[in-house]
Order: C-alpha cells, then sequence, then structure tokens
C-alpha cells in the first residue's frame, strides 16, 4: 500500500469523526439534518476510497446505499416530517454544549488507547480504521442520550451505524457487508419513514422524547 | 449442503418465512389464527423430525449440531403452544375493540415472522447471519409491542427500539472484531464468519482482540437478554404488548439473544490465552438476580411483575453458564428450558386474567381461585413453580445450580440463595393478595384456553419429578460442549 492511499483513507475516517463532533453541537433540527447528510457523505467517499483501495467492486454498492439512502432520502425525508410537524424552530440541550465536547474527546482517546492496542497484528490502515470507527459509534451513543428528541435521537443512531459500516469496510474482505449495510437501511427506513414519529405525533402533538416520560414505567 | 437433512433444517425457517407471506393476505382472522396455529404446528414437526436425521455436515450458514437443537425444540414448541393460547386471546381482544381485524392480518404476520428471525438465528453457523436474523426478530417484536397504540405501548416501543438498536449496533462492532481477530489465522472471505470454522481456529487467534469482541457482544446480546443494567426495555415492554407476545419474549426472544452469547462463550474458550468469559457472565447474572428480586416488591402492574422475575430468571441462567463446568451447565440448561415453560404458561395465565378482569393493576385483582378457580389455581401453580418450590422442575434447576456453587465458590453461593429467597418472598406475597381473599372486579366466566398453559405447567412438574435418563445424557453432552 502507498502512502498516499492510506493517507487519503486516514483523512477521510478523521473527516468522519470531525463531522461526528459538528452533530454534537448543532442545537437546531435543520442544522442537525444538513450536517447528518454530509456525515452520510463522507461515510460514502471513504467506502468507496476502501473499495478502490481493496480492489473490492461489492463494496461500491454500500457507498452507493450511503449516498442515495442515507446522504440524501433520509434527510429529505425527516425535513418534510420536521416540517410538518413544526417543530423546526425548536431548540433543544439536555447537557451543555462544553460538557457534551470534553466527555466526546475523552470517548475518542479511550476509542484510540483500546483500538490501538489491541490490533497491533492487523495492518496500519484496518488499525486506524477500527480506532476512528469505535469513536463514531461511542459519539453516536453520546448523541443519543444527550438529547431528548424522537429526530435527534434517530439521527445519533444512524451515525452510529455509519461507524459500524466504517468498521465493516475496514476489516478487509469482511463477507456481508452488504447485506449488513442492506439490513441496517431497512431498521433505519422502518423507523424513520414508518410509524413511530407519525403516531408520536397523533398521541402527543410533540416528538420530545422527555414529554413520555412522565409515564414512569407504573401504572398509578 | 445437499440431502435431506439440510432441507428439513430450511423448513425449521422457510415455513414461518411462508406463512408470513400467507398471513399477510388472510384478510379473516379466524382463518389468519388456525393458519398461525398450523404453521406453528409443521415447524414443530420439522423441528422435532431433526432428532432423527443424521445431522447434516454443518455449512457456510447452516449448523445444527447438540446445543441448537434443545433450543429449536423448545422454541418451536413455546411458539406452538402460544399460537394457540394466541386464538382465544385476540378473540376476546376483537371483541372488545380493543384491535380491530385489520391489524390482526398485520399481527399474524409477523407473530410468523420473529418465528423466522428466531429460528434463522438458531440454527445459523455464520456469525453475521445470526446477528442478521436476531435484528429481524427484534424488529417484529418492537412492532408488536406497540399494536395497541396508546400511550404506554407507544413509548414501551420507542424505549426497547432504542435500547434493543443500541444493543445491536454494539454487537455487530463485536462481530467485526471477531473476523478481525480471525483474518490473520483462517484468511479473508467467508471462513472468517463461520461459526464452526471459528472454533476450529480459535487458538490461534488474538487474544486481545477477542477479548475486547467478547466485551461488546456481552453487552450488545446482553441487552436483548435482559441483564441489568441494560434491561429498562423489558418490563415495558412486557407489560405493554399483546400477552402472546410477552410470553415469547419471555419464553423465546431472551433464550435467542442467550444462545448468541453461549455461541461466542465457547468461541472465546476455545482460546486458552483470553480471558475467561465466565467471572463476565457470572457478575452480570449475579446483578440481575438480585437486582430484580427486590425490584419485584414494588410492582403495580402484573405484567411488569412478570417481567421483572423473567429478570431475574436470565440471571441465574447466565450465571449458571458463567460458573461453568458440566454441573453448573447442565443446571443452566434445565433451568433455561424450565423458565421458558414456566414463564410463558404464566403469561397464558396472566393474559386471560386481565381480559377477564380487564386491568392489568394488581391492587384491582383479588380472590381469583373464588371466582375464577381454573385460572386462579393456573396461577398458583405456576407462580410455585417460577419461585423455585418442589416438586416444580424450576426447584430441581436451581437446587442444582445452589449446590454447584457452594461446592466450588461457597462466598458466591450467598448472595444467590439470598436473591432467590427475596424473590420468592415478593412473588407469594403478591400471589397469596391475588388468588385469595374477597374476589373484586368481575366475576364473568372466562372464555379461556387453558391446554397450553396446563401442559407446560404438566411438564414442569413431570421434570421436577421425573427426569428421562436419555433426556439427562442429552443434556450432559451438552453440558459438556459448553465447556
Amino acid at each position: 500500500m502507498t502512502s498516499f492511499t492510506f493517507d487519503v483513507a486516514h483523512f477521510l475516517a478523521g473527516g468522519l469523526v470531525l463531522v461526528s463532533f459538528m452533530l454534537l453541537y448543532q442545537d437546531r433540527l435543520y442544522a442537525v439534518l444538513n450536517i447528518f447528510a454530509l456525515h452520510a457523505f463522507v461515510l460514502a467517499l471513504s467506502v468507496a476510497w476502501q473499495a478502490y483501495v481493496q480492489g473490492a467492486p461489492h463494496l461500491y454498492v454500500t457507498a452507493g446505499i450511503a449516498l442515495v439512502f442515507k446522504a440524501t432520502i433520509i434527510p429529505l425525508a425527516l425535513h418534510r416530517i420536521i416540517r410538518r410537524l413544526g417543530i423546526h424552530r425548536q431548540i433543544e440541550t439536555v447537557v451543555g454544549v462544553g460538557l457534551t465536547m470534553l466527555v466526546g474527546i475523552a470517548l475518542v482517546a479511550l476509542s484510540m488507547v483500546v483500538m490501538l492496542r489491541v490490533t497491533q497484528a492487523a495492518n496500519p490502515l484496518a488499525r486506524e480504521d477500527m480506532a476512528f470507527a469505535l469513536s463514531v459509534v461511542l459519539l453516536g451513543l453520546l448523541m443519543m442520550t444527550t438529547r431528548r428528541n424522537a429526530v435527534s435521537q434517530v439521527i445519533g443512531f444512524t451515525s452510529l451505524e455509519d461507524g459500524l459500516v466504517l468498521a465493516a469496510t475496514g476489516a478487509k474482505g469482511m463477507p456481508l457487508v452488504v447485506e449488513i449495510s442492506v439490513a441496517f437501511s431497512i431498521l433505519i427506513a422502518f423507523i424513520v419513514i414508518g410509524i413511530f414519529l407519525f403516531r408520536i405525533r397523533e398521541r402527543f402533538d410533540t416528538v420530545d422524547v422527555q414529554a413520555l416520560d412522565h409515564f414512569r414505567g407504573e401504572r398509578q | 449442503m445437499t440431502g435431506f437433512g439440510v432441507d428439513l433444517l430450511t423448513l425449521v425457517f422457510l415455513i414461518p418465512l411462508f406463512a408470513a407471506v400467507i398471513l399477510a393476505m388472510v384478510s379473516n382472522y379466524r382463518l389468519g389464527a388456525l393458519i398461525n396455529v398450523l404453521a406453528a404446528l409443521a415447524t414443530l414437526i420439522a423441528a422435532g423430525s431433526l432428532f432423527f436425521i443424521e445431522s447434516p455436515a454443518p455449512g457456510d450458514y447452516l449448523l445444527v449440531d447438540d446445543l441448537n437443537i434443545v433450543f429449536i425444540l423448545l422454541n418451536t414448541f413455546v411458539g406452538l403452544t402460544t399460537s394457540i393460547f394466541s386464538m382465544t386471546y385476540i378473540a376476546h381482544e376483537l371483541e372488545i375493540g380493543r384491535l380491530t381485524p385489520r391489524h390482526m392480518r398485520f399481527y399474524h404476520a409477523m407473530y410468523q415472522l420473529l418465528m423466522f428471525g428466531m429460528n434463522l438465528s438458531l440454527v445459523a453457523n455464520n456469525i453475521g447471519l445470526m446477528w442478521v436474523a436476531i435484528e429481524l426478530a427484534t424488529l417484529s417484536t418492537v412492532v408488536m409491542v406497540g399494536t395497541y397504540r396508546t400511550h404506554e405501548a407507544l413509548e414501551a416501543a420507542w424505549k426497547y427500539f432504542i435500547l434493543g438498536s443500541v444493543g445491536i449496533a454494539l454487537a455487530l462492532f463485536g462481530t467485526i472484531l471477531v473476523y478481525m481477530a480471525a483474518r490473520p489465522a483462517v484468511g479473508e472471505g467467508m471462513d472468517g464468519m463461520v461459526w464452526t470454522v471459528l472454533v476450529a481456529h480459535a487458538h490461534d487467534f488474538d487474544p486481545a482482540l477477542l477479548d475486547v469482541a467478547f466485551v461488546f457482544l456481552l453487552l450488545g446480546y446482553g441487552t436483548k437478554v435482559g441483564l441489568a443494567p441494560l434491561h429498562a426495555w423489558l418490563p415495558d415492554a412486557h407489560a405493554e404488548g399483546p400477552t402472546p407476545i410477552s410470553a415469547v419474549l419471555s419464553g423465546l426472544l431472551l433464550n435467542v439473544a442467550l444462545y448468541a452469547v453461549l455461541r461466542f462463550k465457547i468461541l472465546l474458550a476455545a482460546n486458552a490465552e483470553a480471558i475467561a468469559p465466565g467471572p463476565l457472565m457470572a457478575s452480570m447474572g449475579m446483578v440481575s438476580l438480585v437486582f430484580a428480586a427486590f425490584m419485584l416488591y414494588r410492582r403495580r402492574d402484573i405484567k411488569r411483575m412478570f417481567a421483572y422475575s423473567s429478570i431475574e430468571h436470565m440471571g441465574i441462567i447466565v450465571f449458571a453458564f458463567g460458573m461453568g463446568g458440566p454441573l453448573a451447565n447442565f443446571a443452566g440448561l434445565l433451568h433455561m428450558v424450565m423458565h421458558s415453560l414456566t414463564k410463558s404458561g404464566i403469561f397464558y395465565a396472566v393474559g386471560h386474567i386481565a381480559q377477564v378482569k380487564g386491568t392489568q393493576n394488581l391492587a384491582d385483582i383479588r380472590g381469583l381461585t373464588v371466582s375464577h378457580p381454573a385460572l386462579g389455581w393456573g396461577l398458583i401453580t405456576g407462580v410455585v413453580a417460577i419461585a423455585g418450590l418442589p416438586p416444580m422442575g424450576v426447584f430441581m434447576s436451581e437446587f442444582l445450580i445452589v449446590t454447584s456453587t457452594f461446592a466450588r465458590q461457597p462466598l458466591l453461593a450467598l448472595p444467590l440463595v439470598f436473591g432467590l429467597l427475596v424473590a420468592l418472598g415478593a412473588l407469594l406475597l403478591r400471589t397469596s393478595h391475588l388468588a385469595f381473599g374477597e374476589p373484586q372486579g368481575s366475576r364473568d366466566p372466562a372464555r379461556a384456553s387453558y391446554i397450553p398453559m396446563y401442559v407446560h405447567f404438566a411438564l414442569v412438574l413431570t421434570a421436577g419429578v421425573y427426569l428421562p435418563a436419555p433426556l439427562v445424557a442429552w443434556f450432559q453432552s451438552v453440558a459438556g460442549l459448553l465447556g
């Protein structure tokens, strides 16, 4: 592997982590969606580059799914939902931005320490990829826990899933990557287009998950 | 990879898949319920006949061995009895207008899709395929939990979806790490995900990578098993969905996730330098047991109470497998089978009780043995069994777990026994309130299907009194396999 191909792969995977950080501090929903589209776009580039480097044409399918489905269809669908629900002006922050960013940095450091230590036998590209992928997964989890809004939680989950796709493509020659990304797309499509947001709207006139929380798990 | 044996194996998951497609098109709900039962029966027959054929050589995708055949048979059997229970249950729900016939089409199709997902993950020899199948099973239950579309049902489904997805995502990351650990030893491509190949080469894998992978897998699939502190979705999902779904969730889906954990435990055990998975599992199991035992006291909802009891029992089972060794593994397997049969039987009783009384609230149900003797005594039988009192089968498996723990780690046996006693107290306290005293609420005769419930309890009682020698031998060989 030449140093140029390595640098590009490294650059793209690192870019994905950076965009994950950008997702963390967006407090307006439209901005979250736009950054998420960028996230999926960077993922598509990264996967396509891996497909080219590894000479694995089936990975182009995964890149295509990321580009068409995640970078285009999901943000557009969520845009529509947000507009129809009239929540586009909503501002939401549960934990302060500064604290969230600090936790995010700690998580990235943690994943670097863990993954770089255990993957010493693997080739450098795979090592870096796994470390970045775990960072993206953990940042996605962080976003899901710091957000109260159903739309942002779905975005957090989808960005987490981007990290998994990055990991799967980084593990050279892994079978079933395309199938797994299709399965994930079904999962997300199911939730996004599907029933939940509309039903939640139908019943509670809000997609703020906190509004559901007054029901504390016990019938009174 | 061809031949009669493999065809039988594929039938175990192809029948539910075809049934799901057909049921999605059948608009008559009575016919739908009947097809549902017939499909479950056909699947059970296919699963049972696996015993009588020579096990086919494991392929890239499918596998049948001594371990998963126990799970498959249990899965298809409880799938059948639940489909019978579901017939009377949903007929009542339609009558009182909680569900419409349009929902039924969807419900039946999803039921078979769930069976498809679970059976496929049980026969999968491929860790990627197993993951996809478990994801599918989770999705179909999420939808069914939300069936009633009430405030509570939606929250339960949402919570289940979020926590279940996070669990599933962590499990996938673990799966990818296993592949990375395997790649230097078995080469690129499909072999790196075939379980039998992985186990054969596990001694060459990088132990550090395998350790990290197992932590992700245990947390990921452990969420689906309902281990504390990742259990938050479980009580809500059990309480708010239709009761047949609570029965299959507790009786089957938790086992399927546990099965995935066990497969990876065997994989780790095959590598001498990797961490021992046992202590991790034993401590998570112990925490779940003690935590759930205390939570049982604060419950006000009958289905939620038995959901916490499921967490408790999954804790016991995971603890037993974590202890390892022939006796504890044997007891863990036995306990798993007993718990599935008992808990789904209890949910059949609870479903009818909640229907006839029109409430799930513990405080509003009293004197069941007077107003509805068959249901009341059925519930008592179930609670006696699940609380681990003799002569039921759960007593025997719990007794074996406690004695094997005493023999090897006496200090660990103390919190174990403590947790069991706390749970016993809570269950008896609540049940005496439910079953005895002046009856409250409706006294209308229940239109219930008693057969599935009593068949389950009869099997549990039989196992407590007498275990047939071939079954014991079978379980012993599986316990040996688990290491």
